[in-house]
């Protein structure tokens, strides 16, 4: 079923939640809400379980008004932060929950609600603590009772709160897998809130992206991460380097570094640029443009290292992402001297104002040899 | 506080600092409450058990001890329901004049209790503002039954609420959300989510509210107009009595109260000690 959401909003006395807010969810897809907090995200999921209501737009399913239906006709599964478990029943009682308030002649048999319960418990993996009460469970094991207890009533659409926020590390990562795969299985249509781009990026299918209530793109992990269309996108999603460019001729460039413009960026005379961490080249040939750097800091994190490079040129400290095995090839030790420029940046020109606000409808897309506008 | 645990070398004027913090309080407690209750019950028993039954098997000592049993049985019920749904109020939903709630809700515990009583009186009493009309339907508030239960109602009116608040505050509505987005009506939701989750808090608030209903003197001394066998509480029997000098009585009735005091505080025990319990599971 498509969840079709028109121009939502919703106010609240002091700041606007949702402002102007369209996104299609199509069948069984797995969508991410990703954004700050107070950025709308919550508010929106919180519309689609039908716990909170729009001021203005519309919701339909299969072209059917979805928010004339209350929250307990929707058949919408919830999952929040905290699992919101009901302390006071077991892990078995919990997940039977939502199909023993069933109206009589909804409602299955006793057996039929035991089998359910069993293979809900076994498809989370937790078929031997279903006596057990929440209190005498681990975070992880509680959110998959709260996943359990959502999957009982056969929702067609799977609602997550930030539903792996108060794991640690190891367990998330662990659950993250675990949710993908189980979504795989069930192909289950699943909007999922959270402020962590890295599971957001890991687990969907598209992400959209929030800030301040607005949507500021919508795409697919890579296209977001790739392509971000906004300067907040660039900032949100991943680690950037933000770099400020000025026109010079026929080139766009900071400091010692310089790219011919090309028809990009126009009449404009200053950008705003973000490099990735990985799309830093440190060994540029002389004669290339490049920044002259020095290496600072290497943070080693596994299979990669983050280097802090001070780059005098234009006064700042740029983070670049190496894998490990090329520390010792490349000889990069602190202290170092480097020659840098970006192999990719993204740009967005700066109006002519006071404040110098980015242009997003003229965003361009440099790469080293070539460039090309978007 | 062990004063063994490792790393944390117990010095002399540290535990003597410790038991004389601990023997001052247990002194206190002993001065101020222990021996108060105590001489109660001995005063009761001065002439004897049979004194003291005497003084209560007596047609106005059994009615007084009716018509507090109504009183509470009446008030109790009311603030469950007035609790609960006040509760919910301040913890469920957002409206203007929610602060006002609050106040209102602590009022009674600010006011003196006379004060509520001459409220009342202002308000039933023969002179009072809708007195005329009372007496013009035949209807009796002041100096009459009718008159103690409103007095005590007003007087226990925070007790329940007030435990719940703090509880459901903390609790947050997440699981009836859950419970709602699960397909269950309001009604279920309420018994089967809410209620378990503030069960003992509610019943700690009915004791409470219980052993004030009972023990409640200032306000319901006011209306009561002290008709013995027929507008005479618990309490105010007791005051009756001490003032006519037979003090056994006194004691035999405030004795009752005192064990019912009791009572209530084991059961608060027992309660507390079964709720811990339950929330460590």
């Amino acid at each position: 079923m498509t969840l079709a959401l028109k121009r939502l909003s919703r106010h609240f006395p002091d700041i606007a939640a949702l402002d102007d807010v369209s996104l299609d969810i199509a069948p069984g897809e797995f969508v991410a809400l990703v954004g700050p907090s107070g950025s709308g995200k919550t508010t929106l999921l919180r519309i689609l379980a039908g716990l909170d209501y729009p001021d203005e737009g519309s919701v339909t399913q299969n072209g059917q008004d979805f928010l004339a239906a209350s929250a307990r006709e929707r058949n919408v599964g919830l999952v929040f932060q905290h699992y919101a478990l009901f302390r006071h029943l077991t892990v078995r009682e919990n997940v039977a929950f939502g199909l023993r308030v069933r109206p009589r002649r909804r409602r299955p048999s006793r057996d039929q609600i035991r089998a359910r319960v069993d293979e809900l418990l076994k498809r989370v993996q937790l078929a031997e603590l279903g006596n057990r009460y929440p209190s005498q469970l681990s975070g992880g094991q509680r959110q998959r009772v709260a996943l359990a207890r959502a999957l009982a009533v056969e929702p067609d659409v799977l609602l997550l709160d930030e539903p792996f926020g108060a794991l640690d590390a190891q367990v998330r990562t662990a659950l993250r897998r675990w949710l993908r795969e189980l979504h795989e299985e069930l192909e289950l249509t699943t909007v999922f809130v959270t402020h962590d781009q890295e599971e957001a990026l890991e687990l969907a299918d598209r992400i959209v992206v929030m800030n301040k209530g607005r949507i500021e793109q919508v795409g697919r992990p890579h296209e977001v991460y790739q392509d971000p269309a906004t300067p907040f996108v660039c900032e949100f999603i991943g680690r950037t380097n933000r770099i400020a460019l000025e026109r010079r001729g026929d080139t766009w460039g900071a400091g010692g570094w310089s790219l011919p413009a090309g028809a990009a960026g126009g009449l404009f005379r200053s950008a705003v640029g973000y490099v990735r961490p990985e799309h830093l080249s440190l060994l540029v040939p002389e004669g290339q443009p490049a920044w002259e750097a020095k290496l600072r800091h290497v943070y080693l994190a596994g299979s990669i290292a983050h280097l802090d490079i001070y780059v005098a040129d234009i006064d700042q400290t740029l983070e670049v992402d190496v894998a490990s095995e090329d520390l010792a090839r490349l000889a990069l030790t602190p202290g170092v001297a480097l020659r840098v420029a970006p192999t990719r940046l993204v740009a967005f020109p700066l109006g002519d104002g006071p404040a110098g606000v980015p242009v997003v409808g003229e965003r361009w897309i440099m790469r080293r040899q070539n460039t090309e506008q978007s | 506080m062990t004063a063994g645990r490792p790393g944390r070398p117990a010095s002399v004027a540290r535990r003597l600092g410790r038991a004389s913090i601990i023997v001052a309080s247990i002194l206190f407690l002993c001065l101020f409450l222990v021996v108060p209750l105590a001489s109660v019950f001995v005063e009761a028993f001065r002439q004897g058990a049979h004194a003291f039954v005497e003084s209560i098997d007596q047609p106005e000592a059994m009615a007084a001890i009716r018509l507090t049993l109504l009183v509470a049985a009446i008030t109790v019920p009311l603030n469950v329901v007035f609790g609960i749904a006040a509760a919910w109020a301040m913890t469920r939903f957002q409206f203007r004049g929610k602060a006002l709630l609050g106040a209102l809700i602590d009022l009674p515990l600010s006011v003196s209790p006379v004060v509520t009583g001459l409220l009342y009186v202002l308000m039933f009493g023969a002179q009072g503002w809708f007195g005329p009309w009372l007496a013009a339907h035949g209807i009796k508030i002041i100096f009459a039954v009718p008159g103690l239960v409103l007095a005590t109602i007003f007087i226990t009116l925070p007790f329940v609420a007030r435990e719940l608040i703090p509880l459901m505050q903390s609790q947050g509505s997440e699981e009836e959300e859950v419970a709602r987005v699960l397909g269950a009506s309001g009604l279920q939701t309420f018994f089967r989510v809410t209620l378990p989750n503030i069960r003992w808090a509610l019943l700690y608030g009915v004791l409470l509210c219980n052993a004030r209903a009972m023990g409640e003197f200032g306000a319901v001394s006011v209306v009561s107009g002290h008709i013995r066998g027929l507008t005479t509480t618990m309490p105010l029997e007791v005051e009756m009595r001490y003032n006519e000098y037979n003090y056994v009585g006194a004691f035999a009735i405030a004795s009752l109260l005192a064990l019912l005091a009791l009572l209530t505080l084991a059961v608060k025990s027992a309660l507390e000690w079964r709720y811990q319990a339950a929330e460590n599971h």
